[in-house]
């Protein structure tokens, strides 16, 4: 789960990590309200779940309250790779005398929680780290101890020369890690890490990834879900325990298991046609799942063609025959349905297709061919 | 004969009696493998069906049934603590079907069951199974039949699929398992190719990936240097878009690693043949066992 970066930053803060004021708004007036009230220049920075906010214009100076309300009311009206900005930040503007990189992350290589460090910081860090890797510090923590002030300082003779600054940015890293791990996250980053002219070292944005799979145990931090920021059809699927990514294509696609829907959606294309969609509805999935599968799917207006491709092992077949009965009543198909399924209980799925007017195929390739045929508009 | 498991294996089931854990005891029994025993805190003396007893510890039941095998059906909070049990007390194969264990926990269980000698399978797996012999997790049996091709795959349905349609072909297997889709899991493609390469019945292996991580481009790498026995690959998700990713971490660390075609192209280079729809695979199969 993302979160915004005000909320990472109040998380950071509970965990001592030094974070200049800011405050939200959602209209250029708040904006302005919050500028004035800070009486200095401010930046005004998208909440937005998407990377790359600096290079897309939704990270700007206002040097005037006045200058905050026109500059917050251009980035409200901002979307950034598909979504919408809904809320800014407003923070006072900070005197930068150097920028560094630190940032966290569950490695899959080293199977442990990697740290990493740039003395390199700022919005070209994905560069430096490709075309300069010896400017990238990494470090590997075991979970089980944490990471030792030994190793922190590590990290921060990397980062700076001056002892005072070592010291500080050597706790910031302590409580990073420790703010990381206590709430269940996959990622957590701070770029930049700033020094200021006086000498302080502190954050000045923040950033962090949640582990869905910690949210049951953490409903504080799953508490931090802004719903607006998402794309509203992958809420809906979310909510009904499916796994939804909307694409640009014409041929809907419902399957059980990522790898097979992934495979599905390489199918389509292979055979000439586009995916609308990746959508997983897991394993036993009851009828009600398939229900709401379809609304989804049948609310994109791209959608020329619906395949079903179900390969049942936990997922019984019967279950999602039933489930695809009971949508077409509620709300009937205005375009084609192609299923197939194969494994667990598929006689009597068969029967219940049949009994209400629809067949299904056994081979995935036959049933992908036809599907494409039928959103293009070709005979199979 | 095969891998990891086989006639011998003696398991038992931690979770026996949850819903999950009881449909698919069923399923194992009924496919011939030994279940042993299963554990279920509180229900310690019962018995599931009449016939497995249930203990109320991994301890008591691998000393009261010597078993050497486990299989996990327990909920996700709970999967770490279950497989750090069943390590402890001297299980050498741990499989864990749960799906939904946070990442946090997989890196603390993996050092530790790896320093008590264990191999672990999964989570978020759908398990092994030896056709002919035994089954382990939740693959359907029946689309299984026992020949000389080894599979190894870090997807469930999508396994099942290229199973089925090796098995139409009339190609059958000697092991096929499932690793699991997560981001830090016990036994990884090289442990399975590296079996299937010392197992006399495995002929050719077959190898399905996705995108994301590495674990493949070093898999093949492996077939290159270290394998004779011929080896095809499939990997799912060359259409999947990039995500709306955030944070710099993630390409820090592994660059652009990770698509589909950067892992084909490792395939192709390192010789393993490369199917590039899920049917391919059973030609290539066929020409590589000719």
């Amino acid at each position: 789960m993302n979160i915004h970066e005000y909320q990472a930053k109040e998380i950071f803060r509970k965990y001592g990590i030094p974070i200049p004021p800011g405050e939200v708004a959602t209209t250029p007036e708040e904006a302005e309200a919050i500028a004035r009230k800070f009486g200095t220049t401010v930046v005004i920075k998208a909440q937005v779940h998407a990377g790359g906010r600096g290079k897309a214009g939704g990270v700007k100076l206002a040097k005037t309250p006045e200058d905050a309300k026109s500059i917050a009311g251009q980035i409200l009206r901002l979307t950034i790779k598909g979504l919408p900005v809904k809320k800014v930040l407003v923070t006072p503007a900070a005197d930068i005398a150097s920028e560094a990189y630190v940032g966290i992350i569950v490695d899959r290589a080293s199977k442990r929680p990697v740290f990493m460090a740039s003395p390199a910081g700022g919005i070209d860090i994905e560069e430096v780290a490709a075309k300069t890797p010896d400017k990238i510090l990494r470090r590997p923590v075991d979970p089980r101890y944490g990471l030792q002030l030994y190793e922190a300082m590590q990290l921060a003779f990397f980062l700076y020369s001056d002892m005072k600054q070592v010291r500080a940015a050597a706790k910031i890293l302590q409580q990073l890690y420790k703010a990381f791990f206590e709430n269940g996250g996959s990622l957590a980053e701070i770029n930049p890490l700033v020094t200021t002219p006086t000498g302080d070292v502190m954050a000045l944005d923040a950033k962090m990834v949640i582990d869905d799979n910690e949210l049951d145990r953490r409903p504080d931090i799953a508490a931090l879900r802004d719903e607006s920021a998402e794309d509203p059809s992958e809420v809906e699927a979310r909510k009904a325990n499916l796994t939804f990514i909307k694409l640009d294509g014409n041929v809907g696609c419902v399957v059980n298991g990522a790898g097979l829907a992934m495979a599905t959606m390489d199918l389509v294309k292979y055979y000439g046609g586009e995916p609308a969609n990746f959508l997983d509805i897991g394993g036993s999935s009851n009828p009600e799942k398939v229900v709401a599968a379809l609304r989804i799917i049948t609310s994109d207006p791209n959608v020329k063609a619906i395949l079903f491709n179900i390969f049942g092992g936990i997922t019984r077949t019967d279950d999602v025959a039933n489930g695809i009965v009971t949508a077409i009543k509620q709300n009937p198909l205005k375009v084609p349905l192609v299923i197939r399924l194969t494994g667990t209980n598929e006689e009597i799925a068969v029967k219940i297709l049949k009994e209400n007017g629809l067949s299904a195929m056994t081979d995935m390739d036959e049933a992908v061919k036809k599907a494409v045929a039928l959103a293009t508009g070709k005979a199979a | 004969m095969s891998i990891f498991i086989d006639k011998s294996t003696r398991l038992i089931v931690q979770g026996i009696t949850g819903r999950d854990g009881s449909f698919h005891t069923k399923q194992m029994i009924e496919y011939g493998t030994q279940v042993v025993g299963g554990v279920t805190p509180g229900k310690g003396g019962q018995k599931f069906e009449d016939k497995v007893p249930i203990f109320n510890t991994v301890a008591e039941a691998v000393r009261a049934t010597q078993a050497n095998a486990t299989v996990i059906y327990v909920p996700p909070m709970f999967a770490a603590d279950a497989m750090m049990e069943a390590a402890d007390a001297g299980v050498r194969f741990v499989v864990c079907i749960t799906e939904g264990v946070p990442v946090l926990d997989m890196t603390r269980v993996n050092p530790f069951v790896t320093e008590k000698g264990a191999r672990l399978l999964g989570p978020n797996c759908p398990g092994l199974i030896s056709p002919g012999q035994s089954k382990v997790g939740i693959i359907p049996g029946r689309i299984c039949t026992p020949g000389p091709v080894g599979l190894v795959s870090r997807s469930g349905t999508l396994t099942y699929e290229v199973v089925y349609q090796m098995t139409r072909a009339k190609i059958g297997q000697t092991t096929c398992v499932g690793i699991g889709g997560d981001p830090i899991n016990g036994t990884n493609f090289i442990d399975c190719l590296d079996a299937f390469e010392k197992d006399p019945n495995t002929e050719a292996v077959v190898m399905i990936g996705e995108i994301g991580g590495t674990d493949e481009q070093e898999a093949a790498r492996f077939v290159r240097e270290k394998m004779k026995k011929p080896v095809v690959g499939f990997i799912a998700g060359q259409t999947a878009p990039p995500g709306r990713r955030m944070g710099h971490a993630g390409a820090i660390i592994s660059g652009s690693a990770g698509t589909a075609a950067e892992k084909m192209q490792a395939f192709e280079e390192n010789g393993v043949g490369v199917a590039k729809r899920p049917i391919d695979v059973v030609d290539l199969l066929k020409r590589a066992m000719r």
